[in-house]
């Protein structure tokens, strides 16, 4: 496989990467595998490696016909931490996801001459140290494993908070985590993170007609239209959490799962059961302490406590300073609470910080509502 | 696979500890080393002598320079070496996670040996 590994290094610059790249490596190995018997000189040890490549069973080099078990093993290479933060994401896409460098670079704002050699990078690192290609043995599964769900849902949240421009780039972004998330769970299937991880993007993609408006504008979850929402992903989601919740192993993409599939049955948003998503949250907060979850905490503790409750967790959050949606929270609360001239403050502040167009539109709406 | 571990520590602030946790640093790279042994992992390896002793040779234009002190004024300085032979990166970096030093805070480089080729080899 590493050989492999080098020549797709060395020839990809060179020929432009095939469609396939995943099981162009899987065929190159084989390749070179027989070039290497062939060279053979004695025929004892000919024989030997005939025998073991006999064993690889090889099928067709279509898109979906890569040996899985080769697919799970790249993608777990991919994500190995001995690689560049910022190499492993691209380099799974490119590799077990098919996509191409310019595509890659233009869904992360990356100029693609540097998406480019990065993957150049990554590839060398992976033949020259020696990373190996494999489903990582049972001791250092869990953390290689988080490591993996991280880089699916980064992509994810990479295409679903678009919001303008490279809207169709986005959109094929959900659908290429989505599809490694099945791929994941489906090779995986006794790991309850995976499913856990599945659950949720389909329960957040269901939602993708509604969240924004005829103009590209936001619309809050609480002012979706429901109607909207893809109800057989919602149902497919919610299948895949019930094998996850069955394995009794929690974790936090499972909890995460599981608030939005309470969303999801609530036929309007009054008729979100706060109370337990409130509970979720919490749980969610003991397994991982970021002050982002803490403030979605907040913010379900205002809807099942009132604005005042929620607004002294808010203010309690440590560290978000420089977080536009903690200001936007903060101003939310303050104008239920009637405090307007405190919540144009936080909104204006809010769309200080915030990072596109649309957002700052959303919160520009809401200072002129006050 | 053969892996180098090289062992960085910052030397001026070992000159600090005290000597009984000095002895005792020392004992389990002892350890360390035995482990390596018993596992069939361990090729060499050695403690350096200060950064202080070091000499760097240059050559430019048929004279040989030499200068006093290490190549490169470091925060940590480089203390030791494994040469360590093990099947993947993934048992290198575990091995290079019990470096005694490594679990208070010093950095391991784990770098692989690059196999070259004699130009007399049968193709």
């Amino acid at each position: 496989m590493q050989e492999a590994f080098a020549i797709a290094t060395a020839r990809w610059p060179r020929d432009g990467e095939p469609r396939n790249p995943g099981a162009w490596i899987i065929a190159t190995a084989r390749n070179v595998a027989i070039d290497r018997i062939r060279r053979e000189q004695t025929l004892a040890r000919k024989q030997e490696l005939l025998a073991r490549l006999q064993e690889v069973e090889t099928t067709e080099t279509t898109d979906d016909d890569t040996i899985p078990d080769e697919r799970l093993a790249l993608l777990f290479a991919c994500c190995h931490p001995a690689l560049a933060a910022e190499a492993r994401v691209p380099l799974m896409l490119s590799a077990v996801g098919g996509l191409r460098t310019p595509e890659i670079a233009r869904a992360f704002l990356v100029p693609e001459k540097t998406l480019a050699q990065r993957l150049v990078r990554a590839k060398r690192k992976v033949r020259d140290a020696g990373i190996p290609i494999r489903v990582p043995p049972a001791h250092l599964l869990p953390s290689r494993l988080a490591s993996v769900l991280a880089a699916i849902y980064l992509v994810f949240n990479e295409g679903y908070s678009a919001t303008s421009g490279e809207e169709l780039v986005r959109r094929d972004l959900c659908a290429e985590a989505i599809r490694l998330a099945k791929l994941l769970a489906v090779l995986m299937p006794d790991e309850a993170e995976a499913l856990g991880l599945l659950a949720l993007l389909l329960f957040q993609d269901s939602r993708r007609t509604a969240r924004l408006d005829g103009s590209g504008d936001i619309v809050l979850l609480e002012d979706q239209d429901r109607s909207l929402w893809d109800r057989a992903e919602i149902a497919e989601g919610s299948r895949v959490l019930e094998r996850a919740l069955s394995r009794r192993e929690p974790g936090v993409y499972q909890l995460q799962a599981a608030i939005a599939a309470l969303h999801a049955q609530a036929r309007t948003a009054a008729d979100t059961d706060w109370a337990q998503i409130a509970a979720l949250y919490d749980e969610l907060l003991r397994r991982s302490g970021s002050p982002v979850v803490e403030l979605n905490r907040a913010v379900a503790f205002a809807m099942r406590d009132g604005p005042a409750a929620g607004l002294e967790l808010t203010d309690g959050i440590a560290g978000l300073e420089d977080y536009h949606l903690w200001h936007a929270a903060r101003a939310d609360l303050l104008r239920r609470l009637g405090r307007d001239a405190e919540a144009r403050t936080a909104y204006e502040r809010a769309a200080e910080l915030a990072g596109t167009d649309a957002e700052r539109r959303f919160l520009a709406r809401r200072l002129a509502e006050l | 696979m053969q892996y180098m571990l090289l062992i960085y520590g910052d030397e001026q602030g070992w000159t600090d500890v005290p000597e009984d946790v000095q002895r005792d640093m020392y004992a389990k790279f002892f350890a360390y080393s035995d482990a390596l042994e018993k596992a069939g992992a361990f090729v060499a390896g050695s403690a350096l002598a200060p950064s202080t002793s070091a000499t760097v040779v240059r050559v430019a234009e048929g004279e040989t320079l030499t200068t006093d002190g290490p190549f490169a004024e470091t925060k940590e300085q480089l203390g030791g070496y494994y040469l360590i032979d093990v099947e993947t990166l993934d048992e290198a970096l575990e091995w290079a996670a019990r470096v005694p030093s490594a679990k208070v805070g010093q950095p391991v480089e784990v770098r692989p040996l690059q196999p070259m080729m004699r130009p007399e080899s049968v193709a």
